[in-house]
């Protein structure tokens, strides 16, 4: 049955191209293919402006601190004569190095005074072992007076050019590409014996990085439960009142944050209004005011009020295009309010509920301002740390963090799509 | 259309000679409006260079950051006195002559004029800070007031809560002399491992009971707020909200951690000359005495100090104020920029995981 009429098709289309000619005496497709390229290329040349400004503005930019995060050439440029001695011998003892390699480090010392490039240098090796800048900086000035043997006299100087670490770490920053900053990201230490995990009191990246997805899913759910019930009325409401109820939800999110987060403060602070209006109807003593700001609960109330917006946006905008008519069927077909709620009107909300969990999830995981105003000693994140070390010039262990996070959040990205589907977003 | 974009691209050129304003970046509020005041109108007058302040959280990260892209638009920048000394260490910064420093105003040459310690290769000290503890008149008077740097962290005596900068630096200095290390071992008792568990050890006994802060101005707001009942602080802006506000509040001097500030200029400033006017400008007698009678922060210059210093308002005399003064200095220690730029990221790691414990 299917055969006969296949091969009709074919025997009827065959021959077609051969005979549709244009005007002028072109062949059509030819003539429509030109075409279409002559409207593909347009809609390219109006497209490029913005593939210029992001490349320009998004990704060159994060392309060049994520290769931070594994090139340093600080201490390989300063330190020419070790770079050499380094190549030439590779597996030397760092408990014990050899006179030639003390004679290539005066060497460098006496070039890095001259260079002014001592505070590069000693910045580099202090990345990995604290306590080095004013190492090199002493070094470099007493490397001029000295005279062999330079293993001794060096050591004479400072006690800690024999330290085996010193050595392992020069060695290491002598390559210009390095994994070093990923091993401190990691909370590993270079010690005398190597990289070993840093002590207990000393280990905070992999925890922050655990309790930033954390806080970051529980304002997710948060928003989500919060979002859902006012998106449904926006949804449903007549139009009038819909966008008064609209205004509503926009004006917070136009406000600035700083002055969102300043007002919580103001709210939720032992002396704040929230607080004073409990002790005056006497719920709380005055003793005894609930701690709500500076700690955790801060950091999840303010983030839940800022990211709140992007939950609602999506889930209304999937919401208004559901159809009434549907869970009317439902209930007249006898299914009681929960069971149309949870088999008929959900599942066709789950695209707004992806997108919007999708995007409030994201933007907390970066979130710095508000968790640095409100947070406290408990409710750091991981971008607090971030944003120092930016401040204190370590770019390359801050490119290192951020990587790790962009990874994170690509992998969860991957797992969403594998899940649920990427093309069943809907932003709005 | 050749012909336009030649016409665009010169107008721009011509633009940018044209637009050969001096810039001057520093830390905004109080502060940058005492250097507006002190140093960046009296020196448009003077020379007729049209000169702007802009503000930044803090300078040295924009600065470094415009060195390295090769775009530099900012031509002198207030930092802290261990940026100034790394960033001239990175190379990111011109150095300063100081044989091109005004002599100060009773003639001494600039270089003994100035205090120990500030002018440095690449930096001129502005003025002398001081991280110190204050607090709430209203709820410690008279002979119940705290006079030492222990009754910070005396929490039976003082009750309240703590306000404390959230960092390490001035924090664990504060905590080692308040368990009583003296001001001249405090950074050596920091260099090893008993010394910061020691510190830390002392920063446990009020840790459930502080409120950290972390920009500036927020010191005198929490002690304002109520939520506090001592903060440690930026001296500057308690004497601000006591002074200009009238709030009750009173600085504890003993165990005061000072350090100067400094004016600095990034490799490949546009107006090199007129910044290095700027900054000889602003550092001479006069130009410190100025920024001194804006905010209590104390001159660097010997000089400077000379004849009394009256604040802006007119009546208030500085002396008392300012770091600086002798009576403020009994029990003070100098910020160890040596120090912080060997263990600035070590001990922060240690003082987040210490944080999150």
């Amino acid at each position: 049955m299917a055969e006969p009429l296949a091969a009709a098709g074919n025997a009827g289309a065959a021959p077609a191209p051969e005979l549709l000619t244009t005007a002028d005496g072109r062949p059509l497709r030819a003539a429509l293919a030109k075409a279409q390229t002559r409207a593909r290329r347009r809609a390219f040349l109006l497209v490029v402006p913005l593939l210029v400004f992001v490349l320009l503005t998004f990704l060159v930019p994060i392309g060049y601190m994520l290769q931070r995060s594994f090139q340093h050439d600080g201490f390989s440029s300063a330190a020419p004569a070790l770079d050499a001695w380094f190549a030439a011998n590779p597996k030397f003892d760092p408990a014990n190095p050899p006179e030639e390699a003390y004679a290539a480090l005066v060497d460098d010392l006496k070039r890095m005074q001259g260079d002014r490039t001592t505070g590069i240098a000693g910045t580099r090796i202090n990345y990995t072992v604290p306590g080095t800048v004013s190492l090199f900086k002493s070094g470099a000035r007493d490397a001029e007076t000295l005279t062999p043997p330079f293993k001794q006299g060096l050591v004479a100087t400072n006690p800690r050019w024999a330290e085996p670490k010193i050595w392992l770490a020069m060695a290491a920053a002598s390559h210009n590409t390095t994994p070093e900053f990923y091993y401190v990201a990691a909370d590993y230490k270079l010690t005398d014996n190597g990289w070993e995990r840093g002590a207990p009191n000393e280990r905070i990246y992999l925890y922050l990085f655990a309790k930033t997805f954390l806080v970051s899913g529980i304002i997710t759910f948060i928003c989500l439960i919060l979002a859902f019930p006012v998106a449904h009325l926006l949804a449903t409401l007549p139009m009038s009142r819909a966008s008064l109820l609209m205004i509503l939800v926009l004006l917070p999110f136009w406000t600035s944050l700083l002055v969102r987060t300043s007002a919580w403060i103001a709210l939720l602070q032992e002396q704040g209004v929230v607080n004073n209006m409990l002790v005056k109807i006497g719920l709380v003593a005055d003793g005894n005011r609930l701690a709500m700001m500076y700690n955790m609960t801060g950091t999840i109330v303010a983030m839940t009020h800022v990211l709140l917006p992007f939950m609602i946006l999506p889930l209304y905008s999937v919401m208004r295009t559901i159809p009434v008519s549907y869970t009317r069927a439902a209930r007249s077909l006898g299914a009681t309010s929960w069971t149309t709620f949870r088999r008929v009107y959900l599942p066709q909300t789950l695209p707004g509920i992806a997108a919007g969990s999708l995007l409030v999830f994201i933007l907390a995981v970066g979130y710095y301002i508000t968790p640095a105003l409100v947070g406290g000693a408990d409710g750091q994140l991981i971008s607090n740390l971030i944003s120092f070390h930016m401040a204190k010039s370590n770019w390359s262990l801050a490119a290192a963090l951020a990587g790790m996070l962009l990874v994170a959040i690509l992998v969860l990205y991957w797992i969403y799509d594998k899940l649920i589907g990427i093309d069943r977003l809907k932003l709005g | 259309m050749k012909k336009v974009l030649t016409i665009t691209t010169a107008l721009t050129l011509l633009a940018s000679a044209a637009h050969a304003d001096l810039t001057v970046m520093s830390w905004g509020g109080a502060y940058g409006e005492a250097q507006t005041n002190a140093f960046v109108k009296p020196f448009m007058e003077k020379t007729g260079v049209k000169t702007v302040m802009v503000d930044s959280d803090n300078p040295a990260t924009p600065i470094k950051a415009m060195v390295e892209s090769g775009n530099v638009t900012v031509d002198v920048a207030s930092v802290e006195y261990a940026d100034a000394i790394r960033l001239c260490d990175e190379g990111i910064l011109e150095p300063i002559d100081p044989a091109s420093l005004p002599a100060g105003s009773d003639g001494t040459a600039a270089k003994d004029d100035f205090l120990k310690g500030a002018v440095t290769e690449c930096g001129v000290s502005t003025d002398i800070w001081a991280n110190v503890f204050a607090y709430d008149t209203t709820k410690f008077k008279g002979d119940n007031a705290p006079k030492t740097v222990a009754d910070f962290f005396d929490l039976k005596k003082f009750p309240g809560k703590r306000g404390l900068k959230k960092g390490a630096k001035a924090v664990l200095e504060l905590a080692l002399m308040a368990d009583g290390v003296p001001a001249k071992d405090v950074y050596t008792t920091l260099s090893t491992p008993e010394g910061v568990d020691r510190a830390f050890k002392k920063l446990d006994t009020i840790k459930k009971d502080v409120v950290w802060w972390e920009a500036g101005a927020q010191a005198p707001q929490l002690l304002a707020d109520g939520e506090v009942s001592m903060t440690t602080a930026y001296n500057g802006r308690i004497f601000a909200a006591a002074i200009n506000e009238g709030k009750p509040f009173a600085i504890v001097w003993d165990g005061q951690i000072y350090e100067n500030e400094m004016f600095v200029i990034p490799k490949g400033a546009p107006n090199m000359k007129e910044a290095k006017d700027f900054v000889a400008f602003a550092t001479s007698t006069d130009g410190l005495r100025a920024s001194a009678q804006q905010i209590s922060y104390g001159p660097a210059r010997k000089s400077a100090m000379l004849k009394p210093l009256i604040f802006k308002d007119g009546k208030t005399e500085m002396g008392p104020h300012l770091p600086t003064s002798p009576d403020n200095m009994k029990n003070a220690l100098e910020t160890s920029s040596t120090f912080w730029v060997d263990h600035d990221a070590e001990l922060n790691e240690r003082f987040q995981a210490w944080l999150s414990q």
